[in-house]
């Protein structure tokens, strides 16, 4: 029995795309063949994410990850690694930076073309916007991931 | 019975009046704040004594010779005596004042800890600690050679006795620093009998009583303890002010924390030498305002008694247990028999973040996280839970919004 209707007041923030990810997360998995990996840790609630990068020539080809925290953050980084993947370092660098600015204020007047398909899969999530103590449930995984890329072993969200 | 019908002799909806904030409604719904433990709401008494102080008699204390200068430090002194009636204490003396329950644990593990206890002896803790009461003996532990121990905690959330008191056998444990309600389990710990087998051992004790002053009758003399300190944001008084109690010669045998104004008998080049207590742990400007503030609080929490606040909790709490047993895929953390109204739980499939977001977005408000207890939540193999928490203005209806709100979430994310 689905009460959908009934929970529009629920909704606009947790969007079906961001239970769907959040409840089977498709990129939920550590890899066993990786470049690098990075966690992310957000001291203030406890969300945990450590992420696995495989890269393929000069693109990303493959982000898993292993997250503890709550739905908005397991959809984030799910989605995440969904967007990225076969995206030069780039466009994953610059694509975070429009997402941040996205969850921030929910507007992205500075988002590129090249981002913006990216993005638009993203868009569910700018709902965070309104809570800012959630903002970092959605950047805690691209703080990881960054982190991963950069080399480093650890993030902290902000 | 009627769930609605509030069967203690408090006056719920009349004590609602008193505090103008519960008026508002949030996303157009009433405000449902189930938050008390983290921060009380304030009375109408508390803001309009701070806001007199600052309209009609502001200044500093213990130093002007004039007339606002004299009302004022009365004002502020007048707490003094009316904590030390709280707390039924001694003597008037023996309340120090803090900036909060964290800055009177600190006080104390650094003048009681550092000036007293000797290199080689040991502070004895327990598995339900706010970081507060964690952090600052750490900080003692690795300066100062004084071993920590932490008395366990069982699976329904109570303090193991046998444990704690073979980790007090060999002697060596001089402050036993253990909390007198736990912020996340409910938990009251059984105060008299921690007291006895702690004096047995030759420990003194302190109790964190941040949550159990706001729920019970707290009387020093009775318990016979040795300190005991709580924060006057969550007896429903302001921000920024915190007291230490202490059994007077221990106070005296303490060297002084910080340095500066208001804590000196005199000072030269050479050499200072200290107030007598309470002041010379007092130094600088204190929270005047807030000081005050603090002793309209007092007054009104001692117009409605504590008799009466807690048996309207006990109600609540034994409400709310009921109703959160209904609800199926909820957990709750901590079965204590002697408990109070502080529910920690959490929801399989829901994390607590989302849980209490979704609430939020019902206009209920509660905490989610590690509640500053993170060694607890790890005892219990968690990361976080969602809690909610009463005061003396929360009603059997909130409760009841609260159960059916996380029926909702429940649903939403079956
Ligand atoms: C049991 C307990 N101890 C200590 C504290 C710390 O209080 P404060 O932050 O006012 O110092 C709290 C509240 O946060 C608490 O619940």
């Amino acid at each position: 029995m689905t009460q959908t209707d009934s929970f529009d007041d629920l909704r606009d923030l947790y969007q079906e795309v961001i239970l769907d990810h959040g409840r089977r997360p498709r990129h939920a998995q550590r890899l066993d063949a990786f470049d690098s990996t990075a966690k992310g840790d957000n001291p203030m609630c406890g969300d945990r994410v450590q992420v696995w990068v495989k890269y393929d020539a000069d693109t990303i080809g493959r982000v898993g990850f292993e997250a503890r925290g709550c739905a908005i953050s397991v959809a984030s980084a799910d989605l995440m690694a969904e967007t990225v993947q076969g995206r030069s370092q780039t466009d994953a660098r610059a694509l975070f930076a429009a997402f941040r600015e996205m969850a921030r204020t929910g507007i992205c007047p500075t988002c590129n073309a090249a981002v913006a398909d990216a993005l638009e899969r993203l868009a569910p999530l700018s709902g965070v916007h309104e809570y800012p103590s959630r903002v970092k449930c959605a950047t805690l995984p691209w703080h990881a991931l960054i982190a991963a890329l950069d080399g480093t072993k650890e993030a902290s969200s902000e | 019975m009627n769930v609605m019908t509030n069967p203690t002799a408090l006056d719920v909806e009349r004590i609602r009046r008193d505090f103008p904030i519960l008026k508002q409604t949030i996303r157009g719904k009433p405000l449902v704040f189930l938050d008390s433990a983290a921060s009380a709401q304030k009375p109408r008494a508390v803001i309009d004594a701070m806001v007199n102080a600052m309209e009609t008699q502001y200044a500093n204390i213990h130093r002007g010779l004039h007339w606002m200068s004299e009302r004022t430090t009365e004002a502020y002194e007048s707490t003094r005596d009316a904590v030390a009636a709280l707390m039924n204490a001694n003597d008037r003396s023996e309340i120090v004042f803090t900036g909060n329950s964290t800055g009177a644990i600190n006080l104390l593990a650094h003048s009681y800890g550092r000036g007293v206890l000797k290199r080689g002896q040991a502070v004895l803790i327990s598995g339900m600690e706010h970081h507060s009461n964690i952090v600052p003996w750490q900080m003692l532990r690795d300066a100062h050679g004084i071993e920590l121990r932490v008395a366990p905690v069982t699976d329904a959330g109570e303090l193991d006795m046998a444990a704690f008191e073979a980790l007090l056998e060999d002697g060596k444990v001089g402050l036993v620093a253990i909390t007198h309600m736990s912020n996340v389990l409910g938990t009251i710990t059984p105060a008299e009998r921690i007291v006895r087998i702690a004096h047995a051992h030759g420990a003194k004790v302190m109790f964190d009583g941040s949550q159990a002053i706001v729920h019970r009758k707290v009387d020093v003399r009775a318990l016979d303890c040795d300190f005991y300190v709580w924060t006057g944001h969550k007896l429903y008084g302001p921000t920024g002010i915190g007291v230490l109690w202490g059994k007077r010669d221990l106070l005296e045998r303490m060297p002084p924390f910080m340095g500066g104004g208001d804590m000196i008998s005199s000072v030269t080049y050479e050499q200072s030498t200290w107030a007598a207590v309470p002041h010379k742990f007092e130094a600088g400007t204190p929270a005047i305002l807030e000081g005050i503030g603090l002793k309209a609080a007092i007054d009104y929490v001692q117009t409605i008694g504590y008799d009466a606040m807690a048996a309207h909790e006990a109600s609540l709490t034994e409400h709310a247990l009921a109703r959160l047993a209904g609800i199926q895929g909820l957990h709750i953390l901590g079965q204590a028999q002697d408990r109070g109204g502080v529910i920690s739980f959490s929801l399989d499939k829901a994390h607590a973040h989302d849980v209490a977001t979704l609430l939020d977005r019902q206009g209920i408000a509660v905490r989610a996280g590690h509640h500053c207890a993170e060694p607890l939540m790890h005892r219990f193999n968690l990361d976080s839970t969602a809690r909610a928490s009463f005061g003396i203005y929360t009603t059997h209806a909130e409760i009841d919004a609260l159960a059916d709100g996380l029926i909702r979430v429940r649903e939403f994310f079956a």
